[in-house]
């Protein structure tokens, strides 16, 4: 069999659409193409039904009531949502908001956008593993604070929060808790109750369903949550977030996650871990100076974030262009400032120049990954033959004696 | 990052990679850049008596057109004087790879990576005249 290249290794950044998500949405583009908010006709109705029938299918993936299930543009809005929502309609109550340094820049930014309006945001710190240290929360937390936003899963280095805990905390102290849940969701297991959140955020295209869907998760009953709305308009979505429903769009995520639930109980993350644990192994096996970003223990089953010492990531990025993959490094980026998020954990900026995200997702095979060990191994040594670095070290200099001029 | 064909050809194929003895009296080793920066150029030039650059080896730690500039400028300076070596200046390294302008420091570091290389070897030849001057 041949691979079809390059081998796609990037399911952080985005999934594939599932055949069995496409299939659901295609008749929502010609036939039942009416509006969901026509209520005097049959190609309204069908096109409402549809949508409540996704909503369903969202809720169920993640133990909610249907009710508690907004439909939005994606996880960007989502975020936004949430904490400008909450943060307009309590302004009076606090003007304080907890978030973490790692987090999406569509937490951070909006955060950001609210200190300008007079807000007071604290970011928590992250530890080695690159989750936050619980008494840090508890000491952060203020009268004056009416939202705690901890993303579940890290989108680069793939570490898991402990959310139960988090939520416990908030629950106690009486402080609303938001969760971007983009990268764990429809990877692992999540029940809205056990997890004790209040609102999360989730992305269609990041499980296999479409672009430019996604929900947040808004919590009924007591205390009582209320959102001041970032979009107006026609009223859609019990107000909190108007405009014409995307049915083909919103038919395709709620598609998405049923076909997420299903492959999760037929052991979907179990095989996905598999192959990013013998990834792992082999490259350890393969290759000397490696190093793992992140925790081993709290990690979404398809993430390997690796720095490989002495390989630039962008010039490593083009050595391995049969893979499609991320980088940490500087030069991936226009800012030329290395990720902001393994600076954070602690990792040295001379390994941060040196990482790549791997995302396995659904579609990928053991071939697949063999033929990136394969590729890697090669790769990685023909970069160090070419690496002065690499050439010192082996020589026994010690590269953090040498006095480099910083340019 | 849309690069040249150039830079790309330099990359895959990088010429004169590898590294001369550096305790060798007609070597001079230029060693530039910072790990903490993302990149790192090692330049040796082997020069001879009359100032002829015999021979050139890199060795670069950073991305693809700061390879493909280490990679040129040996190509550059082999068979040359040290007088023209000197001369090369990070224009004409970008101008020949067609470098983006976020990637212009890799064209100012090659620059520095000769001089540094120059300026080592001036400087062994000066420290042997030192030592073999009469008390």
């Amino acid at each position: 069999m041949s691979l079809k290249l390059p081998v796609y290794l990037d399911n952080h950044a985005t999934t594939r659409v599932d055949p069995r998500v496409l299939e659901a949405m295609l008749p929502y583009l010609t036939e039942v193409f009416g509006n969901a908010g026509s209520r005097n006709h049959a190609y309204g109705w069908a096109a409402q039904e549809a949508v409540e029938r996704a909503r369903e299918q969202v809720a169920d993936l993640i133990g909610a009531d249907p009710k508690e299930i907004v439909f939005t543009s994606g996880a960007t809005e989502s975020d936004n949502l949430a904490i400008f929502g909450v943060a307009h309609f309590y302004a009076e109550k606090g003007k304080h908001l907890i978030t973490q340094v790692t987090e999406h820049k569509a937490v951070l930014d909006a955060c950001h956008a609210l200190e300008k309006e007079g807000f007071e945001i604290t970011y928590l710190p992250v530890d080695q593993q690159g989750r936050i240290v619980l008494d840090d929360l508890r000491a952060a937390i203020r009268a004056d604070t009416i939202l705690v936003s901890i993303m579940w899963a890290n989108n680069e280095v793939g570490t898991v929060q402990d959310i139960p805990a988090i939520g416990a905390i908030c629950r106690e102290k009486g402080v609303f808790f938001h969760s971007d849940a983009v990268q764990g969701i429809g990877k692992l297991p999540f029940d809205v109750a056990a997890m004790n959140v209040d609102m999360i955020s989730i992305s269609a295209h990041k499980m296999y369903g479409p672009k430019g869907i996604g929900a947040l998760y808004i919590r009924r009953g007591r205390p009582r949550l209320r959102l001041e709305p970032t979009m107006f308009g026609g009223g859609q979505e019990r107000g909190i977030r108007s405009g014409t429903h995307a049915v083909h769009q919103i038919v395709g995520l709620g598609a998405a996650c049923a076909v997420a639930k299903q492959e999760m109980a037929a052991g979907e993350s179990d095989r996905i871990r598999g192959l990013r644990d013998y990834m792992w192994a082999k490259l350890q096996e393969n290759l000397d100076e490696l190093y793992l970003n992140g925790s081993w223990e709290h990690r979404l089953p398809g993430n390997l974030n690796v720095s490989f010492a002495f390989c630039e990531g962008e010039a490593m990025m083009m050595a391995i262009k049969e893979l499609a993959v991320s980088s940490g490094s500087a030069c991936t980026s226009a800012s030329l400032e290395p990720s902001y998020v393994l600076r954070a954990m602690g990792v040295d900026v001379e390994l941060a120049h040196t990482s790549i995200r791997f995302g396995i997702g659904r579609f990928t095979t053991q071939e697949e990954i063999d033929f990136a060990l394969g590729l890697i191994t090669d790769k990685v040594r023909w970069l160090r033959e070419m690496s002065p670095l690499y050439e010192m070290v082996k020589e026994g200099i010690d590269i953090k004696s040498i006095e480099w001029a910083a340019h | 990052m849309a690069y040249s064909n150039k830079v790309i050809d330099h990359y895959e194929n990088p010429r004169n990679v590898g590294s001369l003895n550096k305790n060798d009296e007609d070597v001079g080793t230029g060693l530039v850049g910072a790990p903490a920066c993302g990149d790192v150029m090692k330049l040796q030039l082997r020069i001879s008596d009359d100032g002829i650059i015999e021979d050139a080896k890199f060795k670069t730690f950073g991305c693809g057109s700061a390879i493909a500039s280490s990679s040129l400028v040996t190509e550059m300076v082999k068979g040359r004087t040290v007088e023209y070596a000197l001369s090369i200046n990070n224009s004409i390294i970008a101008e020949e790879l067609k470098l983006p302008p976020v990637k212009i420091h890799c064209s100012v570091l090659a620059e520095d990576a000769i001089k540094a290389a120059i300026a080592d070897f001036k400087k062994k030849k000066a420290a042997k005249a030192t030592a073999a001057a009469p008390e």
